[in-house]
């Protein structure tokens, strides 16, 4: 846990108790997760309940406060995805990487989210791996989608 | 850019724009926010380059934009004058774009939009029947103008509304005008906007808030994020406008995380109107304070809703809480609060700048204006529409959506997001407005509008809200977190094969019973996609209940896959991609699957050129 | 749903004479019997003093509304308009009129019941109730073998009353949950047992020589209380009364501990 980068942004945010939720998006933004000891951290400084930061960081499903893959990937579940077969490629998803939606495979490369809508319907069913968007995307193509990030797994 | 400090300055400014142009410049409108997913940046890159290899760079000017609309069709590119469209561009193509349409001035034919019937293809943007017959009053300058550039915004008449607002009148005739004109809230209710302003501006207090909803949770619906991409200046320009009419010193923008490019393009737009004086103090010099903050949502759908969003804004998890007290009295920190969706700030220039009488003069009896719609699912040309209140389902879906891709047949058409209902053939020609849409059990909601066809299980269809609705409700009154999870169940074992008759009496109750006692609209609409389903779509539920059949070959357990032997060319394509190797046959021999180890992962289905598998 | 003008009229007619008889209180019509209550004023409370129980789950005199539970919905009538609300947070406001026991409010009751029935089982509370409400066949399907039914009290009381907030709320929608902060014990937490004494079901339990709740399940017969459909609001009610004097000992035994405590 870095105590001088969150003290900065905890800095920068005055302290203010009504930014807790962008104040935990930065501090997020720096591990990709928030490991507990952080939380325990901004709420001793802050002089905010703790309870009241675990319920933000439970409710938001932005928050993990488990270590995710190297790759996240993001599955679709829109309306304009689910009929285009977004359940049918989230079914090939689990199977191929034996991880369930939210989870992390073994190795560490690969985490799996659902998200409701990123708002690209038009090309639909949408999978999005890191910032690079797959449309139209059927389960066969799967496979060849994830092999591109697989391979570069040893950089 | 320097600080403008009088609105007779805003003029000048916005003449010294026009005086620097070149009329004879070309300009190409490239989409640079929806079009990202399909690599338009790549596009844009070979452009410049291929502009400065040619030497081109006081010839042709390319302007980023928002979304253009016709997102099926991305990449999309316009070229100025001539107003030539071209779509699906890929990088390869810019080298022949310049030097035939910059150049020489010829148009690229392959490139162009083709008539899906007759082949032909069209030439000018204008021409192309998905944009012919819409009405652009909100998204015009999306997909027009360079969002990132306010200078762009200000040649368009960017902030006229808001000088003549701020030089001609008092903020009493703003909320009146607001009134007079007639405009409901975008973001699902339908609430008037100017009782809203009103209520707040009576209310007593010196601090007052002014609140954008950008948190569009609708999955199905994106015209929230094509103007904030596209257009943050009219939502910035909407909103000021907003706090002069009641008094407020302070705006928030709530804006989803997963609008990146919405967060980026806003922020932009506020710091440019910071510099340039149109927020901060003294804005124009007319002693007006005002500012924006943006507040970045965390993944909440409930935060859409008014009490929820506010509380989110607080720092605590956006669980709703009940009216009395409103907003407009006690809302934000305890202050009056006025809190309106992104469209609606956008409706508020129109209306301030051409006047309440020109926008009543739009739409129909209890819905002014123009909406603009997000047409998606199974149509042929996807995208962003906007048209008069009271244009038909069959002049959206069929006129401007071009009907139902792959020669399929329209089922439904999904309004309104979870909340929404489906809508059968039968009432194809009625009148989009919030009356007609509520009248036939669906809402207007944000806009979403998703169209089925014969493949789309309207069981499934209602399963799949309640389950998203399940995931996504914060769980603090009963009837939604106990309501949902028992009709969620007994959809579930609809879906499932293990359907009762009593399922279709304790759906509606539970459904009903939600809408009375629920705590927040959320839990109050979650009935409307089983409850419109049931109503117009039952002989699907009953197939699933007594049949044990889903005709729509969705719901798993109530189907199998099968290879028409007749359609069948043996290419062995499915038997190769198979994972449990169900599928077997000769070489230029009709296949067959074997029903015991296929598990319906739908790979053959989606794979099979000649559609030889099917859904029984 | 609007009612007869004459109906409308009349009651109108009594009000406007009430008002005049008394400045600071507005007259109310609760029950077809008029009560002189403060304006502003919860129905709930208004009810109480009409000598009307309502049914409720998460409300507390002591703290402030929450309308989670909606077990105390009740029809208003107010201009002309007849309207669900829940009583536990809706002011009076003059000229009103309130129903606390039309068939539309019993089965909105029941199905509450009902619904929180297939979740906690096992709750006696909510058996009495089910009992009482005369629901004799489980018509839905028991989802859950929970105790605990979400009211808030215990989370709400810690942070408002007490002024602790060693307990909140976690998670969202079916997964809600009252939880310490990352499900083990609290630093905070004074062991007060408020929370034990203010749970309507009993699912939370102090352990001996520990001073942390422990938010797992347990039967309320382990304590003193009684099931209470009222969960223990009514004026009468020893275990209230009890309760909030053992509970404001706690407290400002705590309190004064903390202030001569060297900082």
């Amino acid at each position: 846990m870095d105590c001088d980068r969150i003290d900065s942004i905890l800095e920068s945010y005055g302290y203010d108790h009504s930014a807790i939720i962008s104040i935990m998006q930065d501090v997020q933004g720096i591990e990709n997760y928030i490991p507990e000891e952080a939380l325990r951290y901004i709420s001793e400084k802050m002089e905010l309940n703790l309870a009241r930061i675990f319920d933000i960081a439970t409710f938001y499903k932005a928050f993990s406060l488990e270590p995710r893959g190297r790759h996240t990937i993001k599955l679709c579940c829109g309306t304009a995805c689910h009929l285009g077969g977004a359940a049918q490629n989230l079914d090939q998803l689990k199977r191929t990487l034996r991880i369930e939606e939210g989870g992390t495979t073994e190795d560490r490369l690969f985490s799996l989210e659902t998200v409701n809508c990123l708002g690209t319907c038009a090309l639909a069913p949408v999978v999005v791996v890191e910032e690079d968007y797959y449309d139209s995307v059927k389960p066969g193509s799967l496979g060849k989608i994830l092999s591109t990030y697989s391979s570069d797994s040893e950089d | 850019m320097e600080r403008i400090t009088s609105i007779a300055d805003l003029e000048d400014l916005r003449n010294s724009i026009f005086a620097k142009r070149d009329p004879a410049m070309i300009s190409i409108r490239l989409c640079n926010t929806g079009c990202r997913a399909r690599k338009s940046v790549k596009v844009f890159e070979s452009l410049e380059q291929e502009i400065r290899e040619q030497g081109l760079e006081r010839k042709v000017a390319v302007k980023r934009t928002g979304c253009q609309g016709f997102c099926e069709m991305g990449p999309v590119m316009v070229v100025e004058p001539e107003n030539i469209f071209y779509c699906r561009v890929k990088p390869k193509d810019v080298a022949e774009i310049v030097a035939e349409t910059v150049q020489a001035g010829n148009v690229v034919e392959r490139l162009l939009w083709k008539d899906p019937d007759s082949g032909e293809p069209v030439v000018h943007e204008r021409d192309i029947p998905y944009y012919k017959k819409q009405q652009k009053n909100i998204s015009n300058s999306t997909g027009r103008i360079d969002p990132t550039e306010i200078e762009e915004y200000i040649a368009v008449g960017g902030y006229s509304a808001l000088s003549k607002v701020l030089s001609t009148m008092q903020p009493a005739e703003v909320v009146d005008t607001v009134v007079a004109s007639g405009l409901r809230g975008r973001g699902g209710g339908g609430f008037p906007t100017g009782l809203k302003w009103r209520l707040c501006a009576a209310a007593p207090g010196d601090v007052k808030y002014i609140i954008a909803n950008g948190d569009e949770g609708d999955p199905g619906a994106f015209m929230d994020r094509s103007l904030m991409e596209g257009d943050p200046h009219s939502i910035i320009e909407g909103m000021i406008i907003g706090a002069y009419a009641i008094g407020a010193g302070q705006g928030f923008i709530y804006v989803r995380e997963e609008y990146p490019i919405a967060i980026e393009h806003l922020s932009i737009a506020i710091r440019q109107a910071e510099e340039c004086g149109l927020l901060g103090n003294n804005i124009l010099g007319t002693g007006l304070n005002f500012s924006i903050n943006i507040n970045k949502g965390a993944g909440a759908f409930v935060c859409g809703e008014e009490t929820a969003l506010m509380i989110s804004i607080e720092g605590r998890s956006g669980t709703p809480r009940s009216r009395p007290p409103y907003p407009a009295i006690e809302g934000l920190f305890g202050k009056p609060s006025v809190l309106n969706n992104v469209e609606s700030f956008g409706n508020i220039t129109q209306i301030l700048l051409n006047g309440a009488d020109w926008y009543a003069g739009i739409g129909t009896v209890g819905s002014k204006g123009t909406k603009i719609f997000s047409l998606v699912g199974k149509v042929n040309n996807t995208g962003l529409v906007e048209v008069e209140m009271g244009t038909t389902l069959r002049e959206i879906i069929f006129d401007i959506g071009g009907g139902i891709r792959n020669n399929r047949n329209f089922k439904a058409v999904q309004t309104g997001g979870p909340s929404g209902g489906c809508i059968p053939i039968s009432k194809i020609d009625m009148p989009v407005d919030y009356d007609s849409l509520r009248e036939a059990g669906a809402i207007m909601g944000s806009g979403g509008m998703i169209v089925m066809d014969e493949t789309s299980c309207m069981v499934d269809v209602a399963r799949y809200f309640l389950n998203f609705l399940l995931f996504e409700s914060c769980g603090k009154c009963v009837p939604c977190r106990e309501g949902m999870q028992q009709m969620h169940e007994i959809l579930t074992n609809i879906c499932e094969g293990r359907g009762e008759e009593s399922d279709f009496d304790l759906l509606t109750e539970l459904a009903n019973f939600m809408t009375t006692s629920s705590l927040c609209g959320l839990g109050g609409t979650a009935g409307n996609p089983a409850l419109s389903t049931i109503r117009y779509f039952r002989h699907e539920y009953e197939d699933h209940i007594h049949e044990k059949k889903c005709r729509a070959g969705v719901c798993k357990n109530l189907f199998t896959y099968a290879i028409d032997e007749e359609l069948c060319n043996g290419c062995t394509l499915c038997a190769v991609k198979c994972p449990e190797e169900a599928v077997s046959g000769i070489k230029k021999e009709p296949h067959t699957i074997d029903t015991e180890k296929c598990i319906k992962c739908g790979i053959c289905f989606s794979s099979c050129k000649q559609k030889a598998v099917v859904a029984v | 749903m609007s009612i007869s003008r004459t109906r409308y009229d009349a009651v109108n007619r009594i009000f406007c004479d009430a008002i005049k008889d008394e400045a600071v209180k507005i007259p109310i019509i609760i029950d077809n019997r008029m009560v002189q209550i403060e304006q502003g004023t919860f129905i709930i409370e208004a009810a109480k003093k009409a000598d009307i129980v309502i049914p409720t789950l998460c409300y507390h005199e002591a703290i402030k509304p929450y309308g989670a539970c909606r077990l105390c919905m009740v029809e208003v009538v107010q201009n002309r308009q007849r309207r669900l609300v829940t009583s536990c947070n809706f002011p009076v406001e003059p000229g009103m009129e309130i129903f606390t026991d039309t068939p539309g409010v019993r089965k909105i009751r029941k199905t509450i019941v009902e619904l929180l029935l297939a979740r906690c089982p096992g709750v006696s509370l909510l058996q009495t109730m089910a009992r009482q409400m005369g629901i004799d066949r489980p018509r839905l399907k028991k989802r859950n073998d929970k105790e605990c039914i979400l009211c808030g009290l215990c989370v709400r009381f810690c942070e408002e009353s007490v002024g602790v907030g060693a307990i909140g709320l976690s998670n969202r929608g079916t997964d809600r949950e009252v939880a310490t902060p990352f499900k083990v014990a609290s630093d905070v937490c004074i062991g007060c047992g408020s929370c034990t004494y203010i749970c309507p079901t009993g699912c939370i339990e102090m352990l001996p020589d520990e001073k942390t709740p422990c938010l797992r399940s347990m039967k309320m017969e382990g304590h003193s209380c009684p099931s209470c459909s009222n969960n223990y609001q009514c004026d009468s009610c020893a275990t209230d009364q009890e309760f909030l004097v053992e509970m404001r000992r706690v407290v400002s035994e705590f309190r004064n501990l903390a202030e001569k405590a060297p900082s």
